[in-house]
């Protein structure tokens, strides 16, 4: 057998690569990836807004693609790629998707936006040239209760023109 | 909101699963990629003594295209299949059901299967499944059986499978090159649970009349229905939409909960049966037209 037994309460180490760089905490089986992100690893940019995969303030970059950390277990996240928001461009500097959301006002209290940015920039490679349809679409995946999504919208139809000028 | 302590455990080939299933039965759940698991283990809906983790059994990941059939394991994930070509060509309804599916953050991880497993009412892959009159292969140490998806699913949340049953595949029938395909829906926002969907798939012969139908809702009974419309075979059609709207909206028996009263649902019903059934006529003419 390979089935990977871990019992519950069990402590035990984990290791995943976080924005590049390999680290390892501690979790058991219940420990939800959001949590482990942040209490294990000090990612604080990963936001717990609902847990239970609604409101999208969770969302990371796993082995590439934006997904919820709140609806899976640390223990599922063994070996993975994550991508949260602190790694999304140098300490100290913007990308271009951050340099849009700046210049657009696309968060006032900015809680949604970490997750918003993660999802952005899965959905910008898969979709380099969007329309407004398509933009809206992907942010039904996240509430935003007090920016109002008009500036948050402009901002990424700004950045996936910035981004196709820029390569 | 956090789960209740479980045994996790995470087999890497399914008759490793199938053996903890067989062990564990109904104080086991499995979970691939977690989309509606994982909300009901934070909320303690559900507290299971162990979880299955499946969602690194390659052997299910996997899309097979068939004589008459594509098979879809039961752990590719949805914007996998969406972006399928397989699926794109022989199974255009899914790839029709599948937007509508939470969000593009939800369908990055979330499966085919355990969307059939959990068999919410309103459930767009469930009622695709329904419509394409497909199948669910079910495994169990003791053996491998194919439900048709119309026998499948048996009310909210409740299905054929048995305790030490795991879903493995979902066999969905080739759709014809000059078939016409649908499926809308309403929410009340988008990505929520619909309150009703309807799916529909069709052929015309050459002089315009209905040869083929296949129509369902979900979201309206406790389970995705189809919905029996033989007698419009054979009619002209331009014609049939009105007439089956009618029809789909007396064969219902509606649930009633907090989004929805059964009035509505059949207004609902009636509304989205007509957008399904034009939209899958007018794309089985201009296939039609393509192909002649």
């Amino acid at each position: 057998m390979t089935t990977l037994h871990r019992a519950a309460g069990e402590r035990f180490t984990l290791h995943l690569t976080l924005n590049g760089q390999r680290r390892s905490g501690e979790a058991e089986p219940r420990m939800l990836l959001c949590d482990f992100l942040r209490h294990e690893l000090q990612a604080f940019g990963v936001h717990v807004g609902c847990e239970h995969g609604v409101c999208g303030a969770c969302t990371v970059l796993l082995d590439g693609r934006a997904v919820r950390s709140c609806t899976q277990y640390a223990a599922q996240a063994d070996g993975a790629d994550i991508v949260t928001v602190e790694g999304l461009a140098e300490p100290g500097t913007l990308n271009e998707v951050q340099r849009a959301f700046a210049k657009h006002h696309a968060l006032q209290c900015g809680f949604c936006t970490p997750g918003i940015l993660c999802s952005v920039t899965h959905f910008l490679r898969d979709t380099p040239a969007p329309d407004e349809q398509q933009v809206r679409d992907m942010l039904s995946g996240h509430i935003c209760r007090c920016t109002g999504y008009a500036p948050i919208v402009a901002a990424v139809l700004e950045a996936a023109t910035a981004i196709r000028k820029g390569s | 909101m956090k789960p209740v302590a479980f045994d996790y455990y995470r087999p890497e080939a399914v008759s490793e699963a199938l053996a903890l299933l067989s062990e564990k039965g109904e104080e086991a759940a499995v979970l691939a990629g977690g989309m509606t698991l994982g909300p009901m283990l934070n909320l303690r809906v559900v507290r299971p003594r162990a979880v299955i983790d499946i969602s690194r059994i390659q052997a299910l990941k996997t899309i097979t295209a068939r004589s008459n059939i594509v098979v879809t394991g039961a752990g590719v994930v949805q914007s996998d299949a969406l972006r399928a070509n397989v699926i794109a060509r022989e199974v255009p309804l899914l790839v029709m059901a599948l937007p509508w599916v939470g969000h593009f953050q939800t369908r990055n991880r979330g499966t085919l299967g355990g969307s059939v497993a959990h068999a919410d009412p309103s459930a767009e892959i469930p009622l695709a499944l329904v419509v394409c009159d497909g199948a669910v292969v079910l495994q169990s140490r003791r053996r491998q059986r194919r439900v048709p998806a119309r026998e499948f699913f048996l009310g909210a949340l409740t299905t054929q499978r048995q305790p030490d049953e795991m879903v493995t595949a979902l066999e969905w029938p080739r759709a014809a090159p000059d078939a016409g395909h649908a499926f809308t829906e309403i929410a009340q926002r988008h990505g929520d649970f619909a309150i009703a969907a309807a799916g529909c798939s069709l052929r015309l012969d050459k002089s315009g009349r209905l040869e083929e139908l296949s129509l369902g809702v979900g979201g309206v009974e406790s389970r995705p229905v189809a919905i029996d419309a033989k007698g419009f075979l054979g009619c002209s059609a331009s014609d049939i939409a009105a007439g089956l709207c009618e029809h789909a909206a007396v064969s219902v028996t509606p649930m009633e909960d907090h989004s929805a009263s059964a009035d509505y649902r059949i207004a609902l019903t009636r509304v989205l049966v007509e957008r399904a059934v034009n939209d899958a006529l007018a794309m089985a003419r201009q296939r039609r037209d393509r192909l002649q």
